[in-house]
């Protein structure tokens, strides 16, 4: 079985690129070019020397031992937290902006949520004195206002997305229409491992750092490469994939995959995307998505703004179709005491999303021969106003 | 012989008038009184479009007219239901126009069987994959009589505007300008480059040029470079503000045409 993407951008049935003629020809750019840019070896010293002086890479693998002892089993934490500009998003925006800068793009377009990856596209263009537009759902920028200061302080222009639900699927539109207005100066940036071929491909090569780095991190503690779990939180699915990369064919790794469930898939308040989603197209690529039955987006919901993506990356589409990651819900209050456990117990407050990814703790049944990693995928400074409206602490 | 081909056969001159309208917009009832004025009025060939939650090539005029028609409760099915029996007062091509998602949830084969049986003559999915079409969907498309039309654009590739112009029937798409749909503006020098370039191609189908075409003046100098224009937004914004839909949809085609 093969679970990396094939040559033709799919991942066996989900992925490829469903895109109208005017986005063909970036996307074909793109698709031409990436493998070899990547390759150069002018590309890797920068991206090694970015990722390793400026994001602070490699971020630490840490034994979480209250964690551990209450689990019964090795839990180690994935600090992407502590990443420059607070999650593992960065790994990949210091990619693709070399790659644009390569390609010889004169200006970036991105698509945010929450504001993460707005917040780290704006970054990196700032360092590289690029002009940023980022598209963000109006009603998110009403959500994540401190967000979207921090991507004006960084000299990006934050244009509201006023079409259909305001979300991050609009944001997504409206960022790709963008992209057809300006075919031939400007990269799009996209944030997770959805999109067209390459995108899904793109982004999870430049996050596969993480399990790189896991790999000899966990050879220096424990004497071996390979956990038996590696657990991640998934919306659209970057840092799953990033966390999975590089185990991907190794079988005796349990991937776990671990989705916002909201309020609890029944109440239709809901991102759980493999419990209610369905095969379709979502933002270019064949992959399971909420959908009406006419096959209209629906509209997800979780207390986490990272995680409401109606629809998750073709690589974890495929990963579910052929039942080679587990795939856990977890609701608004169960990752909200998870958060606040390992807060209290290891000294870290994670983002919300995160937050999922320790709520599937309790749901596994481990052994304590299991070494277990987590990829702590942000911290939670930027959820301190939703920490603080739950109040459950 | 497939209506596409008849009305190019009819009309060497060119001249013609592609119309797109939303279907189940402004009411949902609305379908059948807008294809009928449309032929009434003199109308070349009809564009009716699926509305879709998340329309990726369109401007915000007919993203806005898809959602009030899905709010509407339009849906592929109620569309056919709406279709059923058309034939008996329509003759013009009608072509739909959508994304490919609501028709694979349908179903394609179902789907092209149903267009078969109210009478439609082609297909416009700009988001379905050239590739996927001839892999796997084009025995279905002309089992049903349905021609596949494409999009070019000026960034389109010489050989990939031949690999489409092979793989097309009935007509190619030439959209105007790097754009989405309703972008406004006249013809620029850039664009009369890009019309002449492709007819110097000797290309087998006709084209007809949309995206930024609203009136007669921009209507007919499209019609100097291509056989004829497809007008989308501006008919959208036409029947919303509508208070008589049979009235205003002639007055506006003679307009456009100049009658």
């Amino acid at each position: 079985m093969q679970y990396g993407v094939d040559e033709r951008g799919y991942y066996g049935k989900f992925g490829g690129a469903y895109i109208p003629e005017m986005l063909y020809p970036n996307i074909e750019e793109l698709r031409e070019n990436y493998l070899d840019i990547i390759a150069e070896p002018g590309f890797q010293e920068e991206f090694q020397m970015l990722l390793r002086d400026y994001v602070g890479r490699p971020t630490p693998l840490y034994f979480a031992k209250r964690l551990s002892d209450k689990y019964g089993a090795s839990i180690y934490l994935k600090r992407e937290d502590l990443c420059h500009t607070g999650a593992h998003k960065v790994n990949n925006t210091i990619g693709q902006i070399i790659l644009a800068k390569k390609l010889g793009k004169k200006r970036i377009i991105a698509e945010t949520g929450a504001g993460q990856h707005g917040v780290a596209t704006a970054t990196v263009c700032a360092l590289m004195g690029l002009p940023c537009t980022v598209y963000m759902g109006a009603v998110d920028m009403e959500r994540q206002k401190p967000n979207v200061e921090r991507m004006r302080i960084l000299g990006a222009e934050v244009k509201p997305a006023e079409s259909g639900s305001k979300t991050l699927k609009d944001a997504t539109n409206e960022a790709m229409r963008a992209w057809i207005n300006n075919p031939t100066d400007t990269h799009y940036i996209i944030g997770s491992v959805v999109g067209p071929h390459p995108y899904p491909d793109m982004v999870a090569r430049f996050q596969s750092v993480i399990s790189e780095e896991i790999r000899w991190q966990l050879k220096e503690k424990e004497g071996r490469e390979t956990p038996d779990y590696v657990v991640a939180c998934v919306g659209g699915g970057s840092n799953a994939a990033g966390a999975f990369y590089h185990f991907l064919n190794e079988e005796n790794v349990r991937l776990v995959n671990v989705e916002a469930d909201g309020m609890g898939f029944s109440t239709g308040k809901s991102a759980a995307t493999s419990i209610l989603g369905k095969e379709g197209v979502l933002h270019g690529s064949r992959t399971l998505l909420m959908q009406t039955e006419d096959g209209q987006v629906v509209e997800p919901y979780s207390i986490s703004a990272g995680l409401d993506y109606p629809g998750i990356g073709p690589m974890h589409a495929h990963l579910f179709d052929t039942k080679r990651a587990d795939f856990y819900s977890v609701t608004d209050e169960e990752a909200m005491k998870a958060c606040v456990e390992v807060s209290r117990f290891e000294g870290i407050i994670p983002a919300i999303e995160t937050g999922h990814a320790f709520g599937a703790l309790p749901k596994m049944e481990l052994k304590s021969s299991d070494v277990v990693v987590i990829n702590l995928s942000g911290r939670g400074d930027k959820d301190l106003a939703t920490y603080i409206k739950w109040g459950g602490y | 012989m497939n209506r596409l081909d008849q009305v190019f056969e009819n009309n060497p001159e060119g001249n013609l008038l592609n119309v797109y309208f939303t279907a189940g917009y402004p009411k949902l009832r609305d379908t059948r009184t807008i294809l009928h004025a449309l032929e009434k009025a003199g109308t070349d060939i009809v564009e009716i479009g699926m509305p879709y939650s998340d329309p990726m090539a369109d401007g915000p005029t007919i993203q806005q007219s898809n959602d009030v028609a899905i709010g509407n409760g339009m849906t592929i099915h109620t569309l056919f239901d709406q279709l059923q029996g058309m034939r008996e007062h329509v003759s013009l091509p009608i072509v739909l126009m959508g994304y490919i998602n609501p028709v694979m949830q349908f179903g394609l084969e179902k789907f092209c069987q149903k267009c078969q049986e109210v009478g439609i003559d082609g297909l416009i999915l700009p988001d379905l994959p050239m590739a996927e079409y001839l892999d796997i969907h084009k025995p279905t498309f002309e089992k049903y009589g349905l021609y596949n039309v494409f999009l070019i654009t000026p960034q389109t590739s010489e050989a990939r505007i031949r690999e489409i112009d092979e793989n097309t029937h009935g007509f190619i798409y030439m959209v105007s300008s790097a754009s989405i749909t309703g972008a406004k503006g006249s013809i620029t020098e850039g664009q009369v480059a890009y019309f002449n370039r492709v007819n110097a191609m000797g290309l087998r189908n006709p084209r007809l040029i949309g995206f930024g075409i609203s009136n007669h003046e921009t209507f007919s100098t499209a019609c100097q470079y291509a056989k004829g224009a497809i007008i989308g937004s501006a008919f959208i914004n036409l029947v919303r503000e509508s208070h008589d839909l049979e009235k205003d949809i002639t007055e506006y085609i003679h307009a456009v045409k100049g009658r």
